[in-house]
């Protein structure tokens, strides 16, 4: 048992992590990875509803009638978004304006309707408990990976700390949006060139 | 009448709801790999959020708004799309089988499309009257299916060519040619 939630948990990392596999929940992670602050800042948003949402889901799993579980699930979520949108907007101001219109649109992320369909809804709480953090913090780990190159070659900085010297003139067309469309596609490629590398060692 | 012009040329290219604004990403990766399924896909949002957009504004300005309620707004919105496009799927399949037979498998995709969803969240935001909201609405949403459409085309041909290297083959070079797209689409920002 122990073994199979520490595998759940650790799949998200690399074998099955969402945006950069599968192509799921690119629209955020395209749109607030200009920096890594709000990349952090989306990053754990999603994982609290994800894990939220994978524990009710699991909890009421045999409850819920087949034919009405997609209206559930987003209820569900749903909720746990506003949970989100509102403690955001009492404690962290800054980031809730930054963020904007990417809080309230977790509702329709992919991965988290994603998980509770093909996982939550079949198997116990604590193994989607595992699943939904491990899947949040991959997803939160690919935010970072893209925001940093981002950042870094846009603008010069991390974090909002300066990395490169000062001279360094940035390379506005990374912060802009076809600056993020191309970088993922790259670090998609480059993600598939490692893939084949590992599998040609193991072959 | 110039206001509706240029707010049509902006939601449609400048501010591209897909290119620009990342909403809708993964349709535009899905079912772009051939042209019918995207104006299949693409058909079928433009109908469902224009009925989104405006209901979900309707709803804000008579219920949420009098009973002071917005901070329900993400809830509410999405159940009136789940409901909306649940509604639309039965109706079609009445009323027209062969729309349903072309649009049907799509329907229920664009519930979690996040582009439905945003904007209906963007006409709040932006405090748009009921003729803007109609007419952002409909201009998003022809936006996303013109993008949907070239990109189904680009891919078809770059995949009869065949010379796409194997590493950036699939989601890759969609997301890489997407951002090109992104790139001329931005050169019309001098126009408004």
């Amino acid at each position: 048992m122990a073994a199979r939630v520490v595998n759940e948990f650790t799949k998200g990392f690399w074998k099955e992590i969402a945006p950069l596999r599968f192509a799921l929940g690119i629209c955020p992670a395209l749109a607030v990875s200009t920096k890594v602050e709000s990349a952090l800042g989306m990053g754990f948003a999603v994982v609290f509803v994800l894990c939220m949402s994978n524990v009710l889901v699991s909890a009421v799993r045999n409850v819920v009638p087949d034919k009405v579980r997609i209206a559930v699930f987003i209820s569900i979520i749903a909720t746990g978004v506003v949970i989100v949108e509102l403690v955001m907007q009492a404690y962290f101001y800054p980031l809730f304006l930054v963020l904007g219109i990417w809080i309230p649109l977790i509702v329709v992320n992919c991965i988290v309707l994603g998980r509770a369909e093909a996982f939550a809804r079949k198997n116990p709480i604590l193994l989607s408990l595992s699943d939904g953090l491990g899947m949040g913090l991959g997803f939160t780990l690919s935010l970072v990976v893209i925001s940093s190159i981002r950042e870094i070659l846009g603008s010069g900085t991390w974090l909002g700390m300066p990395i490169l010297p000062e001279a360094y003139p940035g390379f506005g067309f990374l912060l802009r949006p076809p600056g993020a469309f191309v970088i993922f596609g790259l670090i998609l490629g480059i993600m598939n060139l490692i893939s084949a590398r590992i599998e040609k060692k193991r072959a | 009448m110039q206001d509706y012009l240029l707010m049509i040329v902006a939601a449609m290219f400048i501010n591209n709801i897909v290119l620009i604004r990342f909403m809708g990403n993964c349709p535009v990766v899905g079912v772009t790999s051939s042209y019918e399924s995207a104006l299949g896909m693409g058909a079928a949002v433009v109908f469902v959020a224009t009925m989104a957009g405006t209901t979900c504004w309707i709803i804000q300005k008579t219920i949420l708004e009098v009973l002071e309620i917005e901070y329900l707004q993400t809830l509410v919105f999405i159940l009136v799309i789940a409901a909306l496009v649940q509604f639309v799927e039965i109706l079609m399949q009445k009323v027209a089988p062969p729309l349903y037979r072309a649009l049907g498998i799509f329907l229920p995709l664009i519930t979690t499309n996040c582009m439905v969803f945003g904007v209906s969240v963007l006409n709040i935001k932006e405090e748009h009257s009921f003729m803007q909201t109609l007419v952002f609405s409909l201009a998003s949403a022809v936006g996303f299916a013109l993008v949907l459409l070239f990109m189904a085309g680009l891919r078809e041909r770059m995949d009869a060519t065949g010379r796409v290297p194997q590493l950036l083959r699939g989601v890759p070079i969609t997301l890489i040619t997407a951002g090109m797209m992104g790139l001329s689409f931005a050169g019309l920002l001098g126009m408004v």
